[in-house]
């Protein structure tokens, strides 16, 4: 026992510093970004002025509105396509071209961002398509729909199988038992998928800076070119107002899915 | 059993859309790096010279077959930039793969040891800055790292040194944004194998007389290589392409070989040199990919 006591206070103390080392970084940002004076280490008093700077940025107004345009619709496309490919990998048995299907879905989970870029561009230029709004987009969909797919497809594997089978032998067709029954019970899923599309479009730089255009940049391009240029304290309070977006969706994602899975476990028995 | 079968069916069709987008958007636009690669750089826009033009017929692609150059692979070889950037960007992923293993562990190991409920918590406090933007991350840093910047601060402060320590631009700093950036990837499947064990062979090694670095050694480790194996290629296959944290992080004297490509690509626009330094990346890169699928599969078939 005496041993086991003594392994745990280590567990707990390389738990406490991991988890600093992982939140003390952000948590000095956020504080930075309230800070009166122009040299960013310096402090100056509280103060929201680099809020103020950012609002009369129009530039940077321009590329955050760009950037949440293409989030959502990249999400959204992204969550039905990758919805659609978790259902057919999981609940599609064989068919043709099956292996090269999950290929295709697993490679850019874990491919360099650059190559994927790069293959993206070439394809818009010979296409001869103006790059913009739409290249990213199409861009960031391809990007996340493999995401929303591993998630999808995870929970659709611990289902209970059973369920669905009722429901078509009560005479529902297949697809009425995928929407009556399936889809409710893997909606959490979905919406996490949604989420995770939506921030990672949000945060890409690499894929969106070989697919856009010029005058067409995202905010992640244009906090780049800033921070290569030097330190500005005005991206410090950019990066708080992204921060408290992402954690507000974070927050909005885990109460929707405690609502549906509590709704499930519910269903579950019966 | 029957109910399955008819189900299989419309989940076929679901397959269309998403099929056809990847073909389009992930298949063929390889199919244009490798063709691009293949071509002679020319000063134009867009700066190459196409081999072959489709709507010629095939004795046009018989000709263009015939002037595919490797002209652009042999230039990768020849020159010693590429060379040194493709070692470097393999000693880089290798040794923070090494380090992020090193750090990552011991945390996956005290969150699998907390109780249940803690667990969630922990998981949930390891996730949420993987979904904070990375960018955000890497800039968060800067702050830090940079010459009158916090870490100095509290250095001299503490008389730990007596002038202000170079951090940015240097190989250390880049280190640290890229453990920083990819702790959750390493921590995240550790932490799953880790919480499955049994605490009982552990116990029962302890019970039998094994010092405690004994029972990890011989005991927790093993059983835990699963866990090791997909962090590692999860961590290590991003990293040796990465282009952003050496270039904000790192000194500007050693290139990876995702700097090269997009220096390359836009700087130099020598398109079709940067195609073939892709595919060269792609090809390094495929042993560990198709590992890491055979990883997954095999994790997928153990889950069910």
């Amino acid at each position: 026992m005496r041993k086991l006591s003594r392994l745990s206070r280590f567990n707990i103390a390389s738990l406490a510093l991991g988890l600093a080392f992982l939140y003390l970084p952000i948590l000095i940002l956020v504080i930075y970004s309230f800070n009166a004076s122009r040299l960013v280490t310096v402090w100056g008093g509280w103060s929201l002025r680099w809020y103020h700077e950012f609002f009369n940025d129009r530039a940077m107004i321009e590329a955050a509105w760009m950037s949440l345009r293409v989030a959502v619709s990249s999400a959204t496309i992204a969550t039905l396509l990758g919805t659609l490919a978790a259902v057919a990998l999981s609940r599609g048995e064989r068919f043709g071209g099956r292996t090269l299907f999950s290929g295709m879905l697993y490679a850019p989970l874990v491919m360099p961002e650059v190559i994927t870029g790069l293959s993206l561009l070439l394809l818009f230029v010979a296409l001869n398509a103006e790059r913009g709004f739409w290249t990213v987009t199409i861009a960031h969909t391809t990007l996340t729909m493999c995401f929303v797919a591993v998630v999808v497809q995870s929970r659709l594997g611990s289902l209970d199988r059973s369920l669905e089978e009722a429901a078509m032998d009560l005479g529902c067709d297949p697809v009425r038992a995928f929407v009556a029954v399936t889809l409710p019970l893997i909606a959490p899923a979905i919406v996490a998928g949604w989420m995770l599309a939506f921030t990672l479009s949000l945060d890409d730089l690499v894929i969106a800076s070989f697919t856009t255009g010029p005058g067409s940049a995202t905010l992640p391009i244009r906090i780049y070119s800033e921070v290569r240029l030097g330190v500005k304290p005005e991206i410090n309070a950019i990066c708080t107002l992204v921060i408290v977006l992402i954690a507000v969706v974070i927050v909005v994602a885990s109460l929707a899915s405690k609502l549906s899975s509590s709704q499930g476990e519910s269903a579950a028995p019966l | 059993m029957s109910g399955r079968r008819i189900f299989a069916r419309p989940a076929r069709f679901a397959a269309i859309a998403p099929y056809v987008w990847m073909v389009l958007f992930f298949l063929v636009p390889f199919a244009f790096v490798l063709k691009i690669s293949l071509s002679q750089t020319a000063i134009a826009q867009p700066p190459y010279e196409p081999v072959f033009d489709l709507t010629a017929g095939w004795e046009a692609v018989k000709t263009a077959l015939a002037a595919l150059s490797i002209d652009n692979f042999r230039l990768l070889i020849s020159d010693e930039i590429y060379a040194f950037a493709y070692v470097r960007s393999l000693t880089v992923a290798v040794t923070a793969t090494v380090l992020l293993l090193l750090i990552g562990y011991p945390i996956a190991y005290g969150m699998a040891r907390l109780p249940k409920r803690w667990q969630a918590v922990a998981m949930v406090l390891v996730i949420v800055p993987f979904w904070t933007s990375f960018l955000i991350r890497i800039y968060a840093w800067i702050n830090i790292l940079q010459h009158d910047g916090l870490l100095n601060q509290i250095l001299l402060a503490l008389h730990l040194v007596s002038q202000p320590v170079v951090w940015l631009s240097t190989d250390s700093a880049m280190y640290i944004g890229i453990v920083y950036s990819y702790l959750p990837f390493m921590i995240l499947p550790l932490y799953a194998t880790l919480a499955k064990m049994e605490p009982a062979l552990e116990e029962a090694a302890g019970d039998l007389g094994a010092p405690p670095w004994q029972v990890f050694w011989l005991v927790t480790f093993p059983l835990s290589l699963p866990g090791v194996g997909a962090g590692v290629l999860l961590c290590f296959i991003p990293i040796v392409g990465e282009f952003v944290i050496p270039d904000l992080l790192a000194g500007s004297n050693a290139l990876m070989i995702g700097q090269t490509l997009w220096l390359e690509f836009f700087t130099n626009k020598d398109w079709p040199v940067a195609s073939a330094a892709a595919i060269v990346l792609l090809v390094v890169l495929l042993v560990p990919l198709l590992l890491y699928e055979r990883l997954q599969k095999r994790q997928l078939e153990q889950g069910r």
